[in-house]
């Protein structure tokens, strides 16, 4: 029991940072750069593709076995234009104003390949209870990624985190960073800094092999 | 024809789809490592632009009027399913067309950027010749940013950049300094 646990713990985590869809795998962008430009936006972007994700994994993870192979993809594609239909329709009921802001990118969750991909390597082929723990995970990953990116080009490009305003009068907001290029840019140094830390900590690992061989 | 021109000019230049609205981010990221490929794949998703233009408006004019619900399902499977038929025939009518679109059509059908299109014309409520100039100008826009993108990368690829920076990140930047050259456009057609 206790050995299951440690693996749906580490299923878990592994969507968060290790396998991070959006700072390793790159996965999963072409939406998600067009609507952080705030913080607020990541959270809904971030909720609503983490609802769509643990639905379709789910329902994938449930009819593995009578989807037949050779349509499997378009089966996929079928269960997740479901969810994204659904969650457009829920914010449109529910918060208009930023169903209005997100606009025409919902319903472009659809055509993520964070999510057939995930579908295809993990979901159809688990149970389901493993499947939901790896959506889970990555949608963790997405929604944090989405919430830091949108949280920076927000504090840069406006001075305020959640509308609230960080700095004094003086401030000059760079405007271009919540305007298309900050995105890529902003993108960009973020998976600088992911591959710096990366590059950082396997040297170290390299020079502790090296001592340990050295001991030897 | 003003009307038309401007959608075009403006969907090509303003509004590009791969650097103002980050749209087909994959392929443009993914496969502009080679000119000539990516001319290749340009051209390839224009012709798919153009057919999901068609397509979205025929559903939209006589079959979701009823169930506006469907619009997302239907486009995808409608969008697929065309793109199979004419990568069909096109293989049989044209083998020198297939070779050179060929391999990219079905993997076009699957871009968000061919799902983003019929959805943005949809939501601007475009008609029937309105939506197919979009569609035309969208792709064309797409080629140009991935052409261009190639070309960059072309030119950097032995300079001599930290290993950190390297690949994906150093492209990313390099997009965004090319998304901020082609904002100057906005200014375009703003004193008329």
């Amino acid at each position: 029991m206790a050995k299951s646990e440690k693996q749906a713990y580490d299923e878990f985590i592994k969507g968060i940072w290790r396998e991070n869809p959006v700072f390793v795998q790159v996965l999963g962008m072409c939406p998600m750069l067009a609507v952080t430009n705030s913080a607020i936006n990541g959270v809904a972007m971030g909720l609503a593709t983490c609802f769509v994700l643990v639905g379709s994994s789910f329902l994938v993870s449930l009819l593995k076995n009578l989807i037949p192979k050779q349509v499997r993809i378009s089966c996929f594609i079928i269960i997740i234009a479901t969810f994204v239909t659904v969650v457009d329709y829920s914010l449109l009921a529910l918060v208009p104003a930023i169903h209005k802001e997100l606009g025409a990118f919902i319903p472009l969750i659809v055509a993520k390949c964070l999510i057939l991909g995930r579908q295809e390597a993990f979901a159809s082929r688990n149970t389901i209870r493993m499947a939901l723990i790896d959506a889970l995970g990555m949608a963790a990953g997405f929604l944090i990624a989405l919430v830091s990116l949108g949280a920076i080009r927000e504090i840069l490009g406006e001075g305020k985190l959640f509308g609230v305003p960080l700095f004094g009068d003086n401030f000059e907001p760079w405007v271009i960073m919540i305007l298309p290029p900050g995105g890529f840019i902003t993108l960009g140094f973020m998976l600088l800094f992911f591959n710096w830390f990366e590059e950082k900590k396997k040297r170290l690992d390299e020079r502790a092999a090296a001592i340990e061989g050295s001991d030897i | 024809m003003g009307d038309l021109g401007w959608i075009f000019i403006s969907t090509l230049l303003i509004n590009n789809f791969v650097l103002a609205y980050f749209l087909g981010l994959c392929p443009f990221l993914g496969v502009s490592s080679k000119l000539d490929t990516s001319f290749r794949l340009g051209l390839a998703t224009t012709f798919v632009m153009v057919v999901t233009a068609l397509c979205a408006w025929i559903l939209n004019t006589y079959v979701l009027i009823y169930a506006p619900y469907l619009r997302l399902i239907s486009f995808i499977v409608v969008i697929a399913c065309v793109v199979q038929l004419i990568e069909m025939a096109i293989k049989k009518l044209s083998p020198a067309l297939f070779r050179a679109l060929g391999i990219f059509l079905p993997l076009i059908t699957t871009n968000c950027a061919i799902l983003g299109l019929a959805i943005f014309a949809t939501n601007r409520g475009y008609g029937l010749w309105q939506g197919l100039v979009y569609a035309l100008g969208a792709g064309a826009g797409f080629t140009l940013a991935i052409v261009l993108m190639a070309g960059l990368r072309d030119e950097t690829e032995m300079s001599d950049v930290p290993t950190m920076v390297k690949g994906i990140a150093f492209n990313l930047i390099v997009s965004g300094i090319l998304s901020m050259a082609f904002m100057g456009f906005a200014g375009l057609f703003s004193a008329s």
